[in-house]
C-alpha cells in the first residue's frame, strides 16, 4: 500500500491566546509547534498499515520552511519520506486542496489519503474533501475506526450515539478523528533515523484567496471572577451546599 | 434567497443555523433529507434544490461534512463555523472558538455553517421540504454500531462531569474522581495529557479534538485551563476547578474554585455528600 498523510504545522498554544501586533497571527515567539491530534493519529494509522502489510507512507504539508521540522516528527513516527510545499503566506482552503491535488498528480497513485478531520488553527472542515473531488476519489470523513483489506477500507466514522460504517474501495481520501488509535512515542534511534529519510521541498505560489482573512480577534473572555470556596478538603461542605443550590447533588 | 439544509425540523443546531440564514435577508427555505446517509449524494441534492441560492447548514459534523462537499461540487469557497455576517464580511471560530477570525468572502453566493450556540434558534413556522435523491453510486452508510456503555451515562448528555487531568497521577489516580461521579449520576472525563498517557480511553477526553460538553457543572480536578481543554467544556452551565496551584489559568474559567491537593479534596466531597444524601 501506499499512503499519504497531509499534516499542517501549528502553535502549541497553552492557556492564552495572543496575538502579533498586526493581529494577523498568532504571537509565537516563545511557542513549540505541533500538527492536530487528528493528524498524527493519521500518521500512527498509516504506518501500522504499512508496517503490517508491506508499502510506503508519505507525509505532506504546506507551510513556512520551518514545517520541516513536523515533517521531520512524523519521520521519526515511521514515515518513510516527505514532500514539503513551502509557501510562507497563508492558504484559503481552496487554494490549499488545489495545490496538495496537483503534488498528488505528480506522484504514483496512492492507494489511501489520509487527512485530520479538521485542522487545529483554522479548522476548515473542508480540504480533504476537496481534494477527493478534484482527483475523483471516494472519500469518508471523522474517523474513530479503519480496517483495509482486500483493497477496500471499513470506514467507522463517529456520530452522536455511536458510529457509522462505509465500506469504499481504494484508492479513497479519509479523513481522520484523535482516538482512532494511541499514537507511539517516537525512539530515539527512530527520531535519528528520521533525519536522513527523503524530503523533497518546493516552492509553490499562492493563488487570490477567495475565502481572505482580515484580522484575528481574541474573544472576549466570561469574565469570570471564581468564588473560591476554601482551601483543602474543609471547602468540601461548601461544595455540596453549592451543588444544592445548582440542582445536580 | 438562501436554502437551509436541517438535520431535522426541531434540530437545536439546525433552528440555529435557520437564525443565521434569516439574517442573511431575503427569502428562506428550508430542506431536510430523508434515506440512509450518503454524503456526496446528500450534498448534491441540496445544491441542486438551491439553484442559485446560498447555502447553510448547522455547524455539526454532518453539517459541515455536507457543506464541504456542496462547495467541492460548485467550486466555491465555504465558511464553517460562522459566529457573525454582514454582507461579504464574516467572523468564524478558529481553534475550536477559542480564538476568531474575521474574513472576507469573495464569491457571488455564501456557503456557510453556523457556529454552534453563536445563534438563538430560530422558531420556523414553514414546512420542512424533504428531499428524497435516488441513491446512485455514491458512498454510502452500511451499518451502524452503538456502544455498550453498560447502563452509564454518556459524556456528552451527561448533567455533571467530574473530569481529571495531570494532577491525577495515573489511572488508578481516577477511583476517586469514578465514586464522586457514581454519587452524582455524572460522567468521568479527562484532559489530552490523561489520554495520551494511556490513563483513560480517548472516549473519556474533554476537549477540541475530544467531546464537547455542556453539563450543568463541570469539575475540573487537576487541570490547568489550556486553551485546547476550555473548547470542550465552555458550554458547561458551571465550572468548579480543583487545582493546587492558584494562579492556574483554569480558575479565569471557573465559577467556583477550590484550592488544594484533589487526592485529599475529592474524598471530602463525596464522604460530605454520603452524609447529606444519608440524612
Ligand atoms: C506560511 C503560512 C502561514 C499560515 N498561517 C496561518 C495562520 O496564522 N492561521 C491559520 O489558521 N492558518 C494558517 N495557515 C494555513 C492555511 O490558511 C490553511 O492551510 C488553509 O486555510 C487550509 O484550511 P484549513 O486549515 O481550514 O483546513 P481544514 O479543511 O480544516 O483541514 C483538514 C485537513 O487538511 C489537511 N491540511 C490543511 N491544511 C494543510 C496544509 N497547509 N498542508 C497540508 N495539509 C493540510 C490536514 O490534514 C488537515 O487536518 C498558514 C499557511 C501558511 C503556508
Ligand atoms: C491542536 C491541539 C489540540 C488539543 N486538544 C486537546 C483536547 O481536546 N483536550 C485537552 O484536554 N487537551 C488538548 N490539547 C492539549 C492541551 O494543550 C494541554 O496540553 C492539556 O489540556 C493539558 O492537560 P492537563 O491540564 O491535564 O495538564 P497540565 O497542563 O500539566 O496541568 C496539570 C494541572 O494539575 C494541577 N495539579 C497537579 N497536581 C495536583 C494535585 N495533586 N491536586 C490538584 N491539582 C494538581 C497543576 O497545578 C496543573 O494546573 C490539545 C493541544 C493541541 C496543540
Amino acid at each position: 500500500m501506499r499512503i499519504l498523510v497531509c499534516v499542517k504545522r501549528v502553535p502549541i498554544t497553552g492557556g492564552r491566546m495572543v496575538l502579533t501586533a498586526d493581529e494577523q497571527a498568532i504571537e509565537t515567539k516563545h511557542l513549540g509547534f505541533t500538527i492536530s491530534p487528528h493528524e498524527e493519529c493519521g500518521v500512527e494509522e498509516a504506518v501500522r498499515i504499512v508496517e503490517a502489510g508491506g508499502g510506503e507512507v508519505v507525509v505532506l504539508t504546506l507551510g513556512p520552511e520551518e514545517a520541516a521540522e513536523q515533517i521531520r516528527d512524523c519521520m521519526a513516527i515511521g514515515a518513510d519520506r516527505g514532500i514539503h510545499l513551502v509557501s510562507s503566506e497563508e492558504w484559503d482552503p481552496q487554494a490549499t486542496a488545489a495545490a496538495i491535488a496537483d503534488a498528488i498528480r505528480a506522484e504514483d497513485p496512492f492507494d489511501l489519503i489520509v487527512f485530520g478531520n479538521e485542522s487545529a488553527d483554522a479548522g476548515g472542515y473542508q480540504v480533504g474533501i476537496r481534494v477527493a473531488y478534484a482527483l475523483g476519489l471516494p472519500v469518508v470523513t471523522g474517523l474513530k475506526g479503519l480496517t483495509v483489506d482486500a483493497g477496500r477500507a471499513r470506514c467507522e466514522q463517529e456520530v452522536p450515539g455511536g458510529r457509522d460504517v462505509y465500506d469504499v474501495a481504494l484508492p479513497a481520501v479519509v479523513s481522520v478523528k484523535e482516538g482512532l488509535n494511541l499514537p507511539r512515542y517516537p525512539s530515539v534511534p527512530a527520531k535519528l533515523r528520521a533525519k536522513s529519510k527523503p524530503l523533497d521541498a518546493r516552492l509553490v505560489e499562492r493563488p487570490v484567496s477567495k475565502l481572505e482573512k482580515l484580522r484575528l480577534v481574541v474573544p472576549e473572555g466570561s469574565h469570570k471572577q471564581a468564588e473560591i470556596l476554601g482551601e483543602g478538603p474543609a471547602a468540601a461542605p461548601r461544595v455540596v451546599e453549592v451543588m444544592q443550590q445548582l440542582g445536580v447533588a | 434567497m438562501t436554502l437551509v439544509f436541517m438535520e431535522s425540523a426541531d434540530d437545536e443546531l439546525s433552528r440555529q443555523a435557520l437564525t443565521l440564514a434569516q439574517s442573511l435577508g431575503g427569502d428562506v427555505r428550508a430542506v431536510t433529507i430523508d434515506g440512509p446517509y450518503a454524503p456526496s449524494v446528500w450534498a448534491a441534492a441540496i445544491v441542486e434544490a438551491a439553484g442559485g441560492d446560498d447555502i447553510v447548514g448547522p455547524g455539526s459534523d454532518r453539517g459541515n461534512e455536507l457543506l464541504a462537499h456542496a462547495a467541492a461540487q460548485l467550486d466555491l469557497p465555504f465558511a464553517a463555523n460562522v459566529s457573525e455576517i454582514q454582507g461579504d464580511e464574516l467572523t468564524r471560530l478558529r481553534w475550536g472558538g477559542t480564538l476568531l477570525e474575521e474574513a472576507r468572502l469573495h464569491s457571488d453566493r455564501r456557503l456557510l455553517s453556523s457556529a454552534p450556540f453563536a445563534f438563538a434558534p430560530a422558531t420556523w413556522g414553514q414546512e420542512v421540504a424533504v428531499l428524497t435523491p435516488s441513491f446512485g453510486d455514491g458512498v454510502q452508510v452500511v451499518d451502524h454500531v452503538a456502544p455498550d456503555m453498560g447502563g452509564k451515562v454518556s459524556l456528552a448528555d451527561a448533567k455533571v462531569v467530574v473530569s481529571g487531568g495531570r494532577g491525577v497521577g495515573s489511572a488508578e489516580g481516577f477511583a476517586i474522581l469514578e465514586e464522586l461521579a457514581a454519587l452524582l449520576d455524572a460522567a468521568v472525563g479527562c484532559s489530552r495529557v490523561v489520554t495520551s498517557a494511556g490513563w483513560r480511553p480517548h472516549s473519556d477526553q474533554v476537549g477540541q479534538t475530544g467531546t464537547k460538553v455542556s453539563p450543568d457543572l463541570y469539575i475540573a480536578c487537576g487541570i490547568s485551563g489550556a486553551t485546547q481543554h476550555i473548547a470542550g467544556c465552555k458550554g458547561a452551565k458551571a465550572l468548579l476547578a480543583i487545582n493546587a496551584d492558584k494562579e492556574a489559568t483554569i480558575f479565569a474559567h471557573a465559577d467556583y474554585a477550590v484550592i488544594g491537593d484533589l487526592h485529599e479534596i475529592v474524598p471530602a466531597i463525596t464522604a460530605e455528600l454520603r452524609k447529606v444524601k444519608g440524612s
